[in-house]
């Protein structure tokens, strides 16, 4: 248990996040782009005192009042006594160079009466600038101690530590506007109806109510029937405040800043967004970062790829001509090893991805991309800001949906929810990649492009276009429950942090491997029983067949043939096989056969079960080969069509699977996930049924085309 | 005058706003009435626009900026 609770509270953009680190020594993910802080972040830190604290860091706010979702957690936090993070004292984060617009929330954060100072970050940034801040004076106005800091450098850390050690249990502030004078009736019923003493919470109650839970009902109807009977126009009240707010900054910050040159910061930043949001290099940028971005997914992780691959295909074949053989053995080798290998292979992949996309964010060319795709995503009922969930889709839908908080209008809000989850994710990778090497050669376009990279790409094109067709019959459905607002700060130009980006690739790869390795493996072993047994009585009946075969039998060459033969029964005369078999009617239109009607059923739950299923469906099948074929995917291109003898894996069939792959929500995760964002079953239903029936669709026409 | 009909090179100093909502919004982000705003750039597709205000960037549609009156 920590001495002392602390809650980091700040605009977006100021560097609170890296505070946050700096302070902890825990790292998450920071980005640039306003309110990426999504979820609630705890750590501890150790004060010269030799007391332990507790640091919170609660998402970027311009205001106690909130535009979104995300905003909101604020003053919840901060209103309720009882709530886990409630803190003993509060840290504002302002940044130096825009003190004016921050100390606005300092205000209203510091007439809730809780003991605070303030930390003025990037206080290097500020000087560089000419602007000058004399934080004496500023500290004897606002009645708190005032820190200078730079969290990007890691300067001023130990003074933050000191000044957080230091301060009293008793709020010192000094008072700045009257916030009785706004509705002195209003607030005067609530001090006396919630047993307060501070103004200004009784009128953020009037104002707040409907989001504090630790309201009965009973007290909800009794604050709206205050409101009513006082007229209290939450409106025209919160704009009076803010005007009221500001004047009183006015004075306070009258000769205290000094700003010499503020011109200076925006230079760079306005050239390179001269070329980034130029008219026409803009999109061109943008769709170079992306082709950049899909082209060293491929070209990059090959390496080590191929030497993951070969690895775990040594470790198996080692493992068989070693270990005795027995039950036990397949089960480690052909379930285990077999399911494990489907997933290491994907860390170089994931890793690449993850970095990259945390770059974008980091250097503020995500806000960009966002203020260039607004116009078209608004007619298709999105908003510019349902871009950064829809790119982030592209690595994992889970925390992409969880960052659609910041959509402020309900409406963008549930549309990019319910259409994130069709945007191809790195689970999606796996499959493609297997079926594209499988049936797209290997060769240059042009001399320059990738022919498989360039099939990936169109994959992820025709899912980011179904993405947006789906949204704009969505918009149409759903009525608006309040207006849409696209007003977002533009973040400067700033390097990436790198040592985020290693973190985010090292954070991102262990937790796939962890999550999704978890249920992989699990299936991989339940699959390898089912696959291995089946109902005893046609197992006993195979055996007998072969037996007595092979009694008759003395070519060698037959013998082999026969062994294979055998278990190519024996599999499909399994429990998996019967299972794939039920439902190999509803799937032959789409030009799939049982086995991947396996692989289907297996990665209801999680689609990336799909590589690890082919390949223990398909070590099984070939655990009796002597032959070389030990990698995946010469195994599962030499799949012959028992009954024609052509390859299973044609052009249409891969395509087709892809298309499936592409549209269907097989992700537990994404279900659990929209439905804790949603609060209701509603969204995660429809979203489940619409995106099989589509997936089912897709994959039908395009088998019958293509065969 | 409306901000949204100034061009990207242009400034004006804000009078007041015609949406209570918004204007609520806008000065928590620091566009206040007598301070002054230039038009940055416009999005790729003219929309939505970009602005300088308060010593930082701005981007907002233009039926935001429509109910920022300048003079």
């Amino acid at each position: 248990m920590a001495d002392l609770k602390v809650a980091l509270v700040g605009n977006p953009n100021t560097g609170k996040s890296t505070l946050f680190n700096l302070l902890t020594g825990l790292n998450q993910k920071i980005g640039n782009f306003p309110g990426i802080t999504v979820d609630k972040k705890t750590g501890f830190c150790k004060l010269p005192s030799g007391k332990s604290a507790e640091i919170v860091d609660l998402p970027g706010t311009y205001s106690l009042y909130p535009k979104s979702k995300d905003e909101s957690i604020v003053f919840q936090v901060l209103a309720d006594k009882n709530n886990s993070s409630h803190p003993d004292v509060i840290v504002l984060v302002a940044d130096s160079t825009n003190l004016r617009r921050n100390l606005l929330l300092f205000s209203q954060v510091a007439d809730l009466g809780i003991p605070m100072l303030l930390a003025l970050n990037m206080a290097d940034m500020a000087k560089k600038e000419g602007i000058s801040i004399d934080i004496d004076k500023l500290a004897q106005r606002l009645g708190v101690q005032v820190v200078n800091i730079s969290a990007r450098k890691g300067e001023g850390l130990p003074a933050l530590k000191q000044a957080i050690a230091q301060i009293t249990s008793l709020a010192t502030q000094t008072s700045s506007i009257d916030a009785k004078s706004f509705a002195p009736e209003a607030v005067a019923a609530i001090k006396q109806k919630i047993a307060t003493d501070n103004d200004y919470y009784a009128l953020q109650v009037l104002h707040q109510h409907e989001h504090l839970a630790f309201f009965t009902d009973k007290e909800q109807e009794e604050i709206e029937a205050i409101e009513i009977g006082n007229g209290f126009d939450t409106v025209k009240l919160q704009g009076e405040e803010t005007v009221a707010r500001y004047r009183h900054l006015s004075k306070v910050l009258s000769d205290v800043v000094v700003d010499t040159g503020a011109k200076k910061k925006f230079t760079l930043t306005d050239k390179i967004d001269a070329i980034l949001t130029h008219k026409v290099f803009g999109f061109i940028i943008f769709f170079f970062i992306l082709f950049f971005i899909f082209n060293a997914i491929f070209s990059w992780s090959s390496v080590p790829m191929d030497m993951i691959e070969g690895g775990f295909a040594w470790l198996t074949e080692k493992g068989h001509e070693h270990l005795p053989a027995g039950v036990l053995t397949d089960l480690l080798l052909d379930g285990v090893v077999a399911g494990l290998g489907g997933i290491v292979i994907f860390i170089p992949q994931i890793a690449i991805l993850f970095a990259l996309i945390s770059i974008l964010e980091d250097t503020g060319y995500m806000a960009r991309v966002t203020f260039m795709m607004d116009k078209i995503m608004r007619k298709f009922g999105l908003s510019g800001k349902s871009v950064v969930p829809m790119i982030g889709g592209i690595a994992c839908a889970v925390p992409s949906i969880m960052s659609a908080r910041n959509i402020e209008s309900w409406k963008d809000r549930i549309i990019t929810i319910m259409v994130t989850p069709l945007v191809s994710c790195s689970a999606r990778l796996p499959v493609y990649t297997l079926l594209i090497s499988l049936v797209v050669p290997d060769e240059k376009v042009w001399g320059v492009f990738n022919l498989q990279g360039l099939t990936l790409m169109a994959m992820y094109f025709i899912s980011i276009i179904a993405a947006v067709l789906v949204a704009l019959v969505f918009k149409f459905i759903i009525k608006a429950k309040e207006r849409s607002y696209f007003i977002m700060e533009l973040p400067v130009y700033r390097m990436p942090r790198w040592n985020n980006v290693l973190f985010t690739m090292y954070e991102k790869s262990k937790t796939f491997v962890l999550e999704a390795g978890k249920v992989i493996i699990a299936i991989s072993i339940i699959l390898w029983v089912m696959s291995t047994y089946g109902p005893s009585k046609r197992f006993e009946a195979i055996d007998a067949k072969y037996d007595h075969i092979e009694a008759n039998s003395k070519d060698t060459v037959q013998l082999a043939t026969l062994e294979r033969d055998r278990a190519a029964e024996k599999l499909e005369n399994s429990y998996a096989g019967l299972l794939g078999q039920t439902i190999e009617p509803m799937i032959k239109p789409l030009g799939y056969d049982w086995k991947i009607g396996i692989a289907l059923i297996t990665s209801f739950a999680a689609r990336e079960a799909f590589v690890g299923t082919m390949a223990t469906i398909y070590s099984v099948e070939g655990a009796e080969d002597d032959g070389g074929e030990t990698r995946l995917r010469d195994k599962i291109g030499a799949a012959k069509d028992p009954a024609t003898g052509l390859p299973i894996f044609t052009f249409a069939t891969a395509f087709s699977l892809m298309l499936f792959y592409a549209f269907a929500m097989q992700c537990m995760s994404t279900v659990a996930i929209v439905y804790r964002e949603t609060k209701s079953w509603k969204w995660p239903m429809i979203q489940l049924v619409y995106m099989t029936a589509m997936a089912y669709v897709a994959a039908l026409i395009a088998y019958q085309f293509l065969k | 005058m409306k901000l949204s009909q100034l061009n990207p090179g242009q400034k004006g100093i804000i009078v007041s706003f015609t949406d209570a909502e918004m204007a609520v919004k806008l000065m928590e982000m620091g566009c206040l009435p007598g301070e002054e705003v230039e038009v940055e750039r416009c999005a790729p597709l003219g929309d939505p626009i970009a602005i300088r205000v308060a010593g930082y960037q701005l981007c907002l549609r233009k039926t935001e900026a429509a109910v920022i009156i300048i003079q």
